[in-house]
């Protein structure tokens, strides 16, 4: 089994060291940073423009160790959120009325008290209740087995990572056997009416480029994902979205290590599209780790840039103004939200 | 002094041909941006053909580009190999049907 970045004792495992590579000699020549690029767009600051989405990682503990994670996460990470922090979470939704409440992970599935908070948070009156399933996880053990039941129970919208409609480029991201099981996974979603016409059980897809390059036309890819899963494999989904790998954690240690580090950086600033700053997610997101600190994205959370410090970095301190009033970390990972059509964990922006 | 003709780096300085004479640059750009959008033919479509042709003109330029495109277009590496051999298909059969060519001249000059 793959290890994560943290049990190789990787530099990476460090975000401290990620960050002074991300701003690095690439920055120090004739590159203009992101917050420059901001600037010259008529944003000395980034502000929000309104808390839709309630972000929440249960935990970084997950079942597969893929090579471009973000998050870093594995079977060998064993950060997970308590429910005494789920439960604060369930008292601000039920206060706030956010109108998405987005569950991350890992494998947000392998928290022991997964469904118990899914359950709090629809009976606090969650309108919109998104699980990030990796698919593998259903099918990982007889316990989960039922999942497709129970998310179809809370009218959950399950949002899944499958960045192929063949095994090799599934597997060669995501591990050896990854695409079968999730085929199969996909299969007992289907089954239950997720992905169906006129279920209203929604099941998304998400792109991720498997290697050094930008993701293609989201409604193109869309329409060939599902021309080729229903033939193949007579599987239907709903959307497919596209995101961009952002130059952070596993995927950053593969850039250096494949030596693409400087042209994707390049490809990324060539790509800056000025209207994707309107719609960039960390406007109306806020992140929450297992912990329970406040990021302004789920990337900025695993560089460990928490929103700053006049905003409240704890939900146990959590102030909806004082969030609405803040200015935005960014960094230069951030060039990967702004690239060609835009990238959020919603898909493309623009 | 440049040790080779090709740098990757210009690749990117694409657009700037348009310094020297921006006019027909901007024909060009608008043509080119008009013909790689999704017509009878899908970006796809369109973005392997313009692989094959890549290796047909042997240009790096092109070659790198469209490697690129074609994966971001969600293209297999069997694609992109299949549309390389039809590009060296008809670069091969360019060459050997001038065969026949051959053959009516040795067989003109032939007892």
């Amino acid at each position: 089994m793959t290890k994560s970045l943290l049990a190789q004792s990787h530099t990476f495992a460090n975000s401290q060291k990620q960050l002074a590579h991300l701003n690095g000699p690439f920055f120090e020549n004739d590159n203009l940073t992101f917050q420059e690029h901001l600037k010259n767009n008529g944003h000395s600051t980034l502000k929000p423009t309104g808390l839709d989405i309630f972000q929440i990682n249960l935990g970084y503990m997950c079942n597969q160790t893929c090579k471009h994670c973000h998050v870093d996460a594995g079977p060998d990470r064993k950060e997970i959120m308590t429910r005494d922090t789920m439960q604060i979470c369930v008292d601000l939704v039920r206060k706030h009325k956010f109108s998405t409440i987005d569950l991350t992970g890992g494998a947000p599935e392998m928290n022991p008290d997964f469904r118990w908070f899914v359950t709090e948070l629809k009976k606090a009156g969650a309108k919109e209740i998104i699980v990030r399933c990796n698919l593998t996880i259903i099918v990982a053990n007889k316990k989960y087995h039922s999942l497709p039941e129970f998310f179809k129970e809370h009218e959950v919208r399950v949002v899944s990572s499958l960045p192929y409609y063949a095994a090799s480029k599934t597997d060669r991201q995501r591990g050896n056997g990854v695409f079968d099981r999730s085929i199969k996974a996909l299969k007992m979603l289907n089954d239950v009416g997720y992905g169906q016409p006129g279920s209203g059980l929604i099941l998304d897809l998400v792109y991720n480029p498997a290697g050094a390059f930008l993701p293609g036309n989201q409604v193109e890819l869309e329409n060939n994902f599902k021309k080729e899963l229903i033939e193949r494999h007579d599987v239907v989904f709903n959307q497919l979205l596209c995101i961009t790998n952002l130059p952070i954690s596993r995927f950053l240690d593969y850039l250096v290590k494949s030596e693409n580090y400087e042209d994707y950086m390049n490809k990324l600033l060539t790509a800056f599209n000025p209207g994707a700053i309107e719609g960039l997610m960390c406007r109306n997101t806020v992140s929450i780790d297992w912990e329970g600190y406040l990021y302004d994205c789920d990337f900025n959370q695993m560089l460990h840039l928490k929103v700053e410090k006049a905003a409240g970095q704890h939900i146990s301190e959590f102030d909806l103004e004082a969030l609405n009033k803040r200015d935005i970390i960014v960094n230069q990972h951030c060039f990967g939200c702004t690239a060609g059509a835009g990238s959020s964990c919603q898909g493309t922006t623009t | 002094m440049e040790k080779t003709y090709y740098n990757p780096a210009d690749l990117a300085k694409f657009g700037n041909i348009s310094e020297f004479e921006p006019n027909l640059a901007k024909k060009f750009f608008d043509y080119y941006g008009e013909v790689f959008k999704a017509g009878a033919l899908t970006e796809r479509e369109k973005t392997l053909i313009a692989l094959a042709v890549s290796h047909t003109v042997q240009c790096p330029y092109c070659i790198d580009a469209y490697t690129q495109e074609t994966l971001a277009k969600g293209c297999t590496e069997t694609e992109m190999m299949e549309a390389v051999h039809v590009a060296s298909a008809i670069r091969g059969g360019a060459s050997l049907v001038h065969g026949v060519q051959m053959m009516n001249k040795a067989k003109k000059l032939s007892m």
